[in-house]
């Protein structure tokens, strides 16, 4: 045994007992997985919340079929290593039978699709609290979100009538219908959770490191020209660069930055330096300022 | 990198939004696209200076009233501290939001226009400071461009609220008066040039000197267990881990424990982290416990050491800040929800609404109104082991719930246990 003192640091210590209450509170919890850091980071806090034991919800991916390759294929060897389910809904399912319509064009994404699937899947499986990865700090809207977050049958989230958090209390009480979104890493910055998976020397998808990319620019991003996902003009000019990704959201509104951080090292001192939030990579957020409150007021993550 | 949160307390218009832009702008936190829009929609308005409240009104019917009528959590780090500021409204129906964003702060800035001095508004945001015991109040006496930077003015606020804080219970307060002007920068981070009269910290500087103690530093051991811990595999057959967040106090391997409310002893077996042993474990860590024997032990009790066990009762003082529409009134029945604890409530009695002015009580009072704070008892419907709100935080705090909404209504603060009653 080791003679060691453990003092947990406090965002970590939250996040664990953020953990703990949903499994105790809920009913049929789901960790919504995208093979992102910040979910990454979710899967690492929820194995030291249980262990020994493994933990004790499935993952759940809402898969839009735009997905980087090497996010998915990291996916499904995380799920292997962990032993836990993993659920996987399509987006393109809702295209197909014409439930959604897809957006076409010059900024077209699936992003906002997501969340048709996604409320079809809660109510498939009867989830009752799905866990994800949002921060605070990511988004205006989101720095007023709570830790539990309830939303209605439609997903809604009514901003002007949150249950009021106080202390560590987390009142996780819901009608039939009703679910709750949970935020274990609310409290955490973009710093924190880079710092986080260094120390932890947590695994993450190649493409968060500099590695040589077919891109070209529009509106000042840097877009991957390797896939016909995103959509390109004719006159728009592929040219190789070393680039990496600060999100790995929908390709299609994902944009890359040119960096030589080719290593956790070098990505933390990055990040440390930067000057371009997070979020400014995302072209989903750029249509209008209440971007990011209208499309959670729909039920988006 | 220690976390400090802050909380943030001004009546509308006294420019905390315009503070809080004001020090991420100053700290160079803003990054360049969120000061590139800040600087666009300035622009647009036609202001002749930056508009920092717009890196913080994240809904959009603030950005249109110029308003904040939500708690927004605002991050940042200097090259010594990590800081979250929970800023927090100042209209008078919104009291519950400050009481929300204030509950884990371990220090508070309350803001005061120059021009208008103490308000009614000051006296409540500084009551609830009290009633929430926040060891750390910085009071920025703000706008002081708009009164020529006059040292009488700020001295004369000064001392209305040391007068304030004569009056106050709670004694163990550090207060910091720092005159500034969020809108022109002065003695925000850097010094201002114009009052020479001042020779104190900036704002930055003090915040950067605080501590970030655990809210529940000096209390006895409290470990409230959150689930069992049962692996069921081949490696772990027998494994029954408590896990749970220490709430004050420290806890070793070898320590003799009582179970609440059982009562039953034993002995701490072992203490987890993850895939670690330690053989002491600090107050605000998340970690696992094993006990020697094997007891029976449940989601919702306690472990405690030995000689400082808690009041364990099935009934309590408090008092309580209401949060919702629909008043509290005698003989109503909620939720409890102690620490992760849930029992029934019945409120046998509303004492008094305490004046958040400090002007006194209104005794025997037929409802608790939305944002009011009162006195009440409450009896439960099973034993809980709490600790009296100025002892331990964590433990001594509780919030109502409303059957019906399933919605928090109510947030308390337990007193000591009143002797005359016997509980």
């Amino acid at each position: 045994m080791s003679q060691e003192t453990i003092q947990v640091d406090a965002l970590e210590s939250e996040a664990i007992y953020i953990f703990r209450e949903v499994v105790a509170q809920f009913e049929k919890p789901v960790l919504l997985f995208s093979g992102g850091k910040d979910s990454i980071t979710l899967v690492r806090l929820a194995q030291k919340a249980f262990y020994p034991a493994k933990i004790p919800f499935p993952l759940m991916h809402i898969d839009t079929g735009h997905n980087f390759p090497e996010t998915i294929e990291f996916r499904d060897r995380l799920v292997k290593e962990l032993g836990v389910e993993l659920i996987v809904r399509d987006v393109q399912d809702n295209i197909d039978s014409g439930k959604v319509k897809e957006e076409t064009g010059r900024y077209a994404s699936r992003n906002m699709l997501q969340t048709e699937t996604l409320l079809d899947a809660i109510e498939e499986f009867g989830f009752d609290a799905c866990i994800g990865g949002a921060r605070r700090d990511e988004e205006k809207a989101r720095a007023k979100e709570r830790i539990f977050s309830v939303r209605d049958d439609f997903g809604q989230w009514d901003e002007k009538n949150q249950r009021p958090e106080v202390f560590d209390m987390l009142n996780g009480r819901i009608d039939l219908g009703q679910n709750v979104r949970v935020f274990p890493i609310s409290n955490w910055t973009e710093l924190d959770v880079w710092s986080y998976i260094e120390n932890e020397k947590i695994e993450i998808p190649s493409i968060y490191f500099a590695h040589k990319r077919k891109t070209f620019v529009r509106d000042g991003m840097i877009w991957s020209a390797d896939d016909e996902v995103v959509y390109r003009d004719e006159e728009e000019e592929v040219v190789e660069r070393m680039v990496r990704f600060r999100t790995v959201g929908d390709m299609s509104c994902t944009a890359a930055v040119l960096s030589d951080a080719v290593d956790i090292v070098k990505v933390v001192e990055e990040i440390r330096d930067s000057s371009i939030s997070e979020r400014g990579a995302r072209i989903d957020d750029k249509r209008s300022e209440a971007a990011m409150e209208k499309r959670k007021q729909q039920g988006y993550f | 990198m220690k976390v400090l949160k802050i909380a943030t307390a001004g009546s509308v218009d006294d420019g905390k939004s315009t503070l809080i832009g004001r020090i991420l702008y100053d700290t160079k936190s803003l990054t360049d696209d969120k000061l590139e829009a800040i600087e666009e929609k300035s622009r647009q308005r036609g202001f002749d200076y930056l508009d920092f409240s717009l890196a913080t009104d994240g809904l959009v019917a603030e950005r249109e009233q110029g308003i904040t009528i939500d708690v927004a959590h605002i991050y940042f780090s200097t090259r010594k501290k990590s800081f979250i500021i929970a800023d927090t409204p100042g209209h008078i129906e919104y009291t519950r939001n400050m009481v929300t964003g204030a509950s884990t702060a371990q220090a508070s800035i309350v803001l005061i226009d120059a021009r208008n001095g103490v308000v009614e508004q000051t006296y409540r945001h500084f009551f609830i400071n009290n009633l929430l015991r926040i060891k750390d109040v910085v009071i920025a006496v703000n706008k002081m461009d708009l009164v020529d930077f006059s040292e009488e003015k700020f001295n004369q606020i000064k001392g209305e609220i040391e007068y304030l804080a004569s009056k106050s219970e709670y004694k163990g307060q550090n207060l910091t008066f720092i005159p500034l002007s969020a809108l022109k920068g002065d003695n925000v981070v850097d010094k201002s040039e114009n009052m020479d009269w001042y020779q104190g910290e900036t704002l930055m500087h003090h915040l950067e000197r605080l501590d970030a103690d655990d809210i529940n530093d000096e209390s006895q051991t409290r470990f409230p267990v959150q689930t069992v811990i049962r692996p069921k595999t081949e490696e772990y057959h027998d494994y029954r881990g408590y896990a749970g967040k220490i709430y004050g106090g420290d806890f070793a391997v070898g320590d003799e424990v009582t179970v609440l409310p059982s009562l039953t002893k034993s002995k701490i077996k072992s203490i987890n982290f993850f895939d670690k042993e330690y053989q002491k474990a600090k107050r605000g860590s998340s970690v696992t416990i094993t006990l020697a024997d094997n007891v029976n032990v449940s989601r919702g009790d306690m472990l405690v050491k030995v000689d400082e066990q808690p009041t364990i009762a099935k009934q309590l003082d408090a008092t309580i800040c209401w949060m919702d529409k629909e008043p509290l009134q005698a003989s109503q029945k909620y939720y409890i929800k102690h620490g992760v604890n849930d029992a029934q409530a019945k409120i046998m009695q509303l004492n008094s609404i305490i004046k958040t002015d400090f002007s006194g009580i209104e005794e025997s009072p037929s409802a608790l109104e939305l944002n009011q704070i009162g006195d009440i008892q409450l009896k439960l419907s099973r034993p809980l082991s709490f600790d009296a709100y100025k002892d331990n935080k964590s433990n001594g705090s509780f919030i109502l719930i409303n059957p019906k909404t399933n919605n928090t209504v109510g947030v308390g603060f337990i007193n000591p246990p009143n002797p005359q009653r016997g509980n």
